[in-house]
């Protein structure tokens, strides 16, 4: 890293207008994409917007676009991702945005409750525990998925997502995939009813991005996939209907 | 979102899928029998030969075309769909003509070079 100084480029604007500002920031060791745009805000100029609350990866609030990437901030060291000293900070791809480098999660999230994905079990607090055998197919496919935070970075990352406005997204099919193999979760058929389809899993392209830039090192396209097996099986037993 | 019929749209899925594990089966088929063909140079006279009244390849190329009936239209179905902004129903009925035009000329084809034979 030369210099001791950074050239951030930060989108400044409200909703689709906008444009790009640049601020020098002192360069600081260990320095995440976070902690610049921090400085900015407390430093430099208290008006910009922007997102976040742990600061450690485990909320997924603070996602942003980082040099043409999406990425969680907090977890992105600038020696990493700005070898020339220039940083581009925007916000995230396929969400409306708010102000600043804040996007609208509303869609994100609406998407995952129109992918059923909600637990839906049948017992109650009087019954025992459910015995679920960590080496069970099931639970393993479960648990390949389940450690998703929502940061909406595959969401960013989805091209499917970018044209077609319905998708629901590789986050929402992930979440409803790893309930699809929830062996207390009673909801599968209307699960599968609400993931089929030119919204659902049936519009992914296997492209991957998701995959490539999952900060959680998830692969919601294998996730995918499953649902495309589950609901072929389900449409072959006239379930779908 | 309207969701037209969503079983039908996970068993085309699933119709696309099985078509391709039938057309990868009939394409190498296809490629390793072009290879074997060509060794000694290509003529007509040596491709009605061999497939000219012979059942078994009537019967691989009846099964290819059907493969391909299936599977393209699906395909093209799903194209015209994302790509362009051409209502559904019209989309499906281009789709159909595609496929009922892939049968008549790709069973026409196998059914002539069958008939070579001379039944």
């Amino acid at each position: 890293m030369s210099g001791d100084t950074l050239t951030v480029s930060v989108w400044r604007g409200d909703g689709d207008v906008g444009r790009y500002q640049e601020f020098e920031v002192p360069r600081q060791e260990s320095q995440t994409v976070l902690d610049v745009v921090t400085y900015i805000q407390r430093h430099i100029d208290p008006t910009l917007s922007y997102r976040f609350a742990c600061r450690v990866g485990v909320c997924g609030s603070c996602a942003m676009t980082v040099n043409g990437k999406p990425r969680w901030t907090c977890r992105t060291h600038v020696s990493k991702v700005a070898g020339d000293g220039r940083l581009e900070v925007a916000p995230l791809r396929n969400l409306q945005v708010i102000k600043d480098l804040s996007v609208d999660m509303t869609d994100f999230f609406d998407k995952w409750a129109r992918a059923e994905g909600r637990f839906q079990g049948a017992q109650t607090r009087d019954d025992d525990f459910a015995q679920v055998s960590p080496d069970s197919p099931k639970r393993r496919r479960a648990s390949a998925g389940i450690e998703c935070i929502g940061c909406g970075v595959c969401y960013a990352s989805c091209d499917v997502v970018a044209w077609n406005q319905d998708y629901l997204g590789p986050a929402a099919l992930n979440r409803a995939w790893t309930l699809v193999n929830d062996v207390r979760d009673i909801a599968d058929k209307q699960r599968l009813k609400a993931v089929a389809g030119d919204a659902g899993c049936h519009a992914c392209h296997s492209q991957q991005g998701c995959v490539e830039r999952c900060v959680k090192h998830l692969n919601p396209t294998q996730s995918i996939a499953g649902l495309k097996r589950a609901t072929a099986l389900a449409a072959l037993k006239g379930e779908l209907e | 979102m309207s969701a037209p019929n969503i079983q039908t749209e996970a068993r085309l899925w699933l119709a696309q899928r099985v078509s391709a594990m039938v057309l990868a089966v009939c394409i190498a088929v296809h490629l390793g029998t072009i290879v074997y063909a060509v060794r000694g140079g290509l003529s007509a006279a040596e491709i009605i030969g061999r497939v000219a009244g012979s059942e078994a390849w009537f019967a691989f190329y009846s099964v290819f075309v059907i493969a391909v009936t299936v599977h393209a239209p699906i395909g093209l179905r799903a194209i015209l769909n994302e790509m362009t902004k051409l209502p559904k129903t019209r989309v499906d009925l281009l789709c159909f003509l595609a496929a009922v035009l892939l049968a008549y000329l790709g069973l026409k084809v196998a059914w002539r070079f069958y008939m070579l034979g001379g039944a």
